[in-house]
């Protein structure tokens, strides 16, 4: 396959090496440096797809991130990828891309059809029909909306590239390699400041790369290059390409993303495929450059029409004709740049000019050069379907109202130039505000709100000299605020063309009886009558407009549209463009990788695991996890074939029966510790505190001020101005910043501290009839009879020399204690339980028996103490002190928690004592009742319960003490069942908690 | 992402932080007589205005100091952080 638009030997791409790519499936060559996009022109290859409501044929319309169409699916490494830009995405050995948006192929595609009913697609179409009537939406409307459209498709499969984040902070940040890039970045980093500079695409240079200029005594190209190596070598530089800045966040933060390994056919082992930089930048400098506008006439979307400047890159950077019977329509002078081009790679293109005859540097040179113009000129009307045959031109008026005789000449391409728009997206991101430049008739940045100047052509400068003396005095003065120097450096001479006004004009007037579509947006295909129509239903703001219309939206941001849109109101409501405004900037600027924002947050990453000391050992005794926050926990220990019920049966019996020992370091502990430790505690449990001995724990609830219960957990007294604190597993975090709140804000006469010990301690619950047996061996110089530590008693001994805490509280109902050492010693204690529990049958077991036997004893924990259950529902009435004030105590009184009907905690048992009950079941008294059944409660917990072999379960239903010994139903709708039960109390296991005190 | 000045660190990334609240709210003293109004007023009631605000943060991943940060909630401007117990 030869490249039969490829130029002999111009551009900046490598002849040498020959890259072979597919594309819809035929193979295709291309050269290293090459975009995708280059490389199809360069084959003769401009239907890319099909546009996105009417399906038509679309090409390219720009050369990078300018082009709103040039979307296709890329394969790469077996792994596809949607919303590709062709113009972006750079050529690398075995590239395989696909059109989207066609079916069945981009050459015929069923949804063509609706381009030739369109006149049933106007603006609108889609909140106008597919409303109604509703039930159509899913059956119908929505299955055929994402067949026939999106920008491609995504995969199911696991996204397995690596993506990283990165954190950094400058001095200034500079968005942009052109010139005034290049100028702010070398004059500031000259200056000893701390200098990012970012460059979108793979080559630094921005404009110097295609222009006709002389800096100093080099060519713009020779001069961005030595100023980018000289960059790159300074310590205070970072220069990044392939580096779109996409945000402008609050508090000068700005994320970028850099694409590393994109060009290449897979992603090095142990390197990310994007890196997102999060920047916190002192000084931002917006250098983002200007995009080249459309002119808006008849089919004005036919593949082979694209902006000129983007006809001058192929040509000048990829070495690549866009035709060979160029047509060029312009409004200014930048266009006669790519005719020139056209004319010395030996084309001859004819320039349509809007403007009544003038003359320029540039004008000049292409009229000696022998190229044809015609001014007054313009395209009314492009034919062809799949690719532009011919023109019909015309003359138009001054007033740009009436058109001449329609003429028509062949070409195969149409370079359109209507002038420059700033590219304010940053700017305007930042919270800055805009203003309207009549010169220009475009938006620029003006009254700043966050730290960032704008310079070159993204603020309204488009001549050299100017950008290069206004960038190297921005570079050097945001510089000096930060470092304090004056080093300040000379401007280089500048030798440019001058260029002579342009021409307002951006819209060609339709002839007599013809009713071309003139397309405004083209990635959201809205043309010129979707406005009017939207205008004419009577929208009349620029936001509503936007969305009736999708002028603007999606993917490209109304990068070409936006200007030419605003024109358009501004015309028909009779307003200038400021009057009108502009729809609000939004990061991002370019579509971001969700896996980039994810970075390497996923799986197991996406948050720390934290495990106990004792960890290995669980692990090489079969346990099997489950998370409890960020811990891992042990669920139940598997022997052979043994599942879960087995298992978390097993465990439990043996604790009710011998003994077994439970890991619970994950529990939180927070030292209590001060002169007023103890009246803290007194304000923070509502049981009271203000007595408790040392040496002696106590059962604490704590409440939120709205009354709702906080948590819960046992507090010891270690010394007089010493207390440990134990929360739940899952409130530790959140238990400590309200205590620092109320000590640092509330309270801040207590002289009082609390610092977290969680990670300090690591813990084993014995528990068990025979626990007592195997604690004295452990401790056998310590008194372990129920009167030398009796229930809720606490000692510090040493076991076997290592320092140890012994505190005697049960969570289990059984006679337990929890051991506590240094977590370095944790090991080594459970060791010593497990060996010298032998004897006494020991079993390690996991968070379901621990859940087992707690909610066969009726003691509450998170699934009841939810976030919505005062201390009535939950049974805890008896710790609130009547005497003092606490947290939360005013709220109690509220009428709704004192009402009788208010939903408290029971037992619930099924009458075959045989059917488990799923947790979260509806407790109701009829089970055939019409729906909505009303409901009494519902189920918190379920176990089978060891002590009496039945299933069990805790429910919290209205008005509940109440309701013992009454027979309902339990019903679950998610697993279908409709359980007759009997409501019992919620202590089904000892009740007078006899056991803890045996 | 906020950059919030702890009064005690200086100036850090907001994912070090949590959000606190109104801190013009102040908890009524203990053991006193109040009206179900005022205490919902202290519960429940906040004015959540567009502007300047004054609210409580908490540096977590940092000193665990709570603090005070005059903020615009609409344009996300700091005016000043404060010890929790100094005014504006
Ligand atoms: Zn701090």
């Amino acid at each position: 396959m030869t490249q039969e638009f490829r130029l002999k030997d111009e551009g900046l791409i490598d002849r040498s090496k020959k890259i072979s790519f597919k594309f819809n499936g035929k193979k295709y060559f291309g050269y290293e440096g090459d975009t995708l996009a280059s490389a199809l022109i360069a084959n003769g290859v401009h239907l890319v797809g099909r546009s996105f409501k009417y399906h038509r044929p679309r090409g390219f319309y720009g050369v990078g991130v300018d082009d709103p169409y040039a979307l296709v699916q890329l394969i790469r490494n077996n792994e596809t990828i949607p919303n590709i830009k062709a113009t972006e995405q750079e050529l690398f050995e075995g590239l395989e891309a696909k059109s989207v948006n066609c079916w069945p192929n981009v050459n015929f595609d069923i949804g063509g059809i609706n381009n030739f009913l369109r006149i049933f697609l106007p603006a609108g179409f889609y909140y106008k029909t597919f409303m109604w009537p509703k039930s159509f939406w899913y059956r119908i409307y929505e299955p055929f909306i994402r067949k026939a459209a999106g920008f491609g498709v995504v995969t199911h499969e696991h996204d397995k590239e690596r993506y990283e984040h990165k954190y950094e902070y400058c001095d200034l940040l500079v968005t942009g390699s052109g010139p005034s890039g290049l100028a702010s970045a070398y004059s500031a980093a000259k200056n000893g400041a701390k200098v990012i500079l970012a460059e979108d695409k793979p080559r630094f240079g921005g404009s110097l790369l295609t222009s006709e200029v002389t800096i100093g005594n080099q060519t713009g190209k020779e001069w961005a290059d030595k100023i980018v190596t000289e960059l790159k070598e300074m310590p205070n530089v970072v220069v990044k390409n392939r580096a779109q800045v996409f945000g402008y966040y609050d508090h000068n933060m700005l994320v970028m993303s850099e694409r590393i390994s994109e060009h290449m056919p897979k992603t090095e082992k142990f390197m990310p495929k994007q890196k997102l930089w999060y920047i916190r930048a002192k000084e931002v400098v917006i250098s983002s450059g200007s995009i080249e506008r459309p002119i808006v006439f008849g089919n004005n979307d036919t593949p082979g029409i694209l902006l000129s400047s983007a006809a001058k890159e192929y040509m000048k950077v990829y070495g690549v004709l866009v035709g060979k019977k160029p047509l060029i329509f312009t409004n200014n002078d930048s266009a006669y740049e790519t005719a020139i081009e056209f004319k010395k790679n030996g084309i001859n293109p004819i320039v349509l000019d809007s403007r009544k005859e003038l003359n320029s540097d540039l004008i000049t040179e292409a009229k000696n050069l022998g190229i044809d113009i015609k001014f007054e000129h313009v395209v009314v009307n492009a034919n062809g379907y799949r690719k532009v045959k011919s023109a019909d031109i015309a003359k138009i008026s001054e007033d740009k109202t009436n058109l001449g005789k329609i003429e028509n000449i062949a070409c195969d391409c149409i370079c359109v130039s209507g002038f420059w728009t700033p590219t304010i997206h940053l700017a305007s991101q930042s919270g800055g505000k805009t203003k309207f430049n009549e010169d220009i008739d475009a938006f620029i940045p003006s009254q700043s709100k966050q730290n960032e100047t704008t310079v070159g052509s993204a603020n309204g400068i488009f001549n050299l000299n100017d950008t290069l003396k206004n960038s190297f005095e921005a570079g050097y003065e945001l510089s000096k605020k930060i470092t304090s120097k004056e080093n300040k450096l000379s401007v280089p001479a500048v030798v440019e063309k001058k260029n002579s006004k342009h021409d307002k004009f951006w819209c060609v007037p339709l002839p007599k009886g013809k009713k071309y579509k003139r397309f405004l947006d083209f990635q959201n295909d809205v043309a010129v009558s979707d406005i009017e129509l939207a205008l004419r239903e009577g929208y009349r703001s620029i936001e509503h407009v936007k969305r009736y219309t999708t002028l603007g939206m999606a993917t490209d941001q109304g990068k070409t549209s936006n200007l030419n849109g605003l024109q358009l109101v501004s015309n028909i409501e009779n307003k200038v463009v400021p009057e009108v405004g502009h729809t609000t900037f939004r990061p991002p600027y370019t579509p971001v990788s969700i896996g980039a924002i994810v970075g390497r947050e996923v799986g197991k990453h996406s948050k720390p695991t934290r495990k106990s000391p004792m960890h290995s050992w669980h692990e090489k005794n079969n346990a099997v996890f489950v998370d409890a926050g960020l811990w891992l926990r042990p669920r139940y220990y598997k022997k052979g074939n043994e599942t879960l019920f087995d298992a978390s049966k097993r465990e439990a019996e043996n604790v009710r029966k011998n003994v077994g020992v439970c890991d619970v370091t994950t529990l939180g502990k927070i030292d209590v510790k001060g002169p007023d430790a103890a009246e803290f505690l007194n304000r923070v449990y509502t049981n009271a505190w203000l007595k408790l001995p040392v040496g002696k724990a106590r059962y604490g609830v704590m409440l939120r001020e709205d009354g709702i219960v906080m948590d819960d957990g046992t507090t010891t007294r270690v010394s007089e101005n010493h207390y440990h604190m134990t929360t739940t597993t899952a409130q530790a975090a959140n238990v400590l910043s309200h205590l620092e709140y109320y000590l640092q804000i509330v309270w801040p006469e207590l002289n009082v501290n609390v610092v977290s010990t969680t990670e300090q301690w690591a813990g084993a619950a014995i528990a068990g009839p025979k626990s007592r047996d195997l604690l004295q061996k452990l401790f056998p110089e310590t008194d372990c009879s129920n009167e030398g530590l009796p229930f809720m008693g606490f000692i510090e001994t040493k076991l076997f020399g290592v320092y140890a805490r012994i505190f005697r509280i049960s969570f289990s109902g059984e006679l337990a204690y929890e051991v506590n050492v240094e977590s370095d010693n944790g090991n080594f204690m459970w060791e010593k339980i497990i060996e010298l529990g032998e004897e006494f049958k020991i079993q390690p077991y996991g968070t379901e028996a621990l859940s087992t036997l707690r909610i066969e004893m009726g003691h509450v924990a998170g699934s009841e103490l939810d976030g919505r259950t005062t201390p009535f529902d939950s049974s805890l009435e008896g710790l609130l002190s009547k005497k003092k004030d606490f947290i939360g105590k005013r709220s109690l009184q509220k009428e709704a928690f004192i009402s009788p009907d208010r939903e408290k905690l029971v037992g619930v048992v099924p009458l075959d004592k045989k059917t488990s009950i799923p947790e979260g079941s509806y407790i109701v008294r009829d089970a055939n009742a019409k729906l909505p059944n009303p409901k009494l409660g519902h189920v918190s917990a379920s176990c089978w319960s060891v002590e009496y072999n039945n299933p069990f379960s805790l429910a919290i239903i209205k008005d509940g003490k109440n309701m013992i010994g009454q027979k309902l139903f339990a019903l679950s709708p998610l697993k279908k069942k409709s359980i007759p039960v009997e409501i019992v109390s919620s202590h089904y296991v000892d009740p007078k908690g006899e056991r803890v005190r045996s | 992402m906020l950059f919030i000045k702890c009064p005690y660190c200086g100036i850090r990334s907001q994912n070090e932080f949590a959000y606190g609240g109104d801190a013009t709210v102040k908890r009524p003293e203990l053991n006193k007589e109040i009206s179900d109004k005022e205490w919902d007023d202290f519960v429940y009631n906040r004015k959540s205005p567009r502007g300047k605000h004054l609210e409580f943060w908490h540096h977590i991943s940092g000193c665990r100091q709570w603090f005070k940060v005059h903020r615009d909630t609409a344009t996300h401007e700091i005016f000043k952080t404060l010890k929790p117990h100094e005014e504006l």
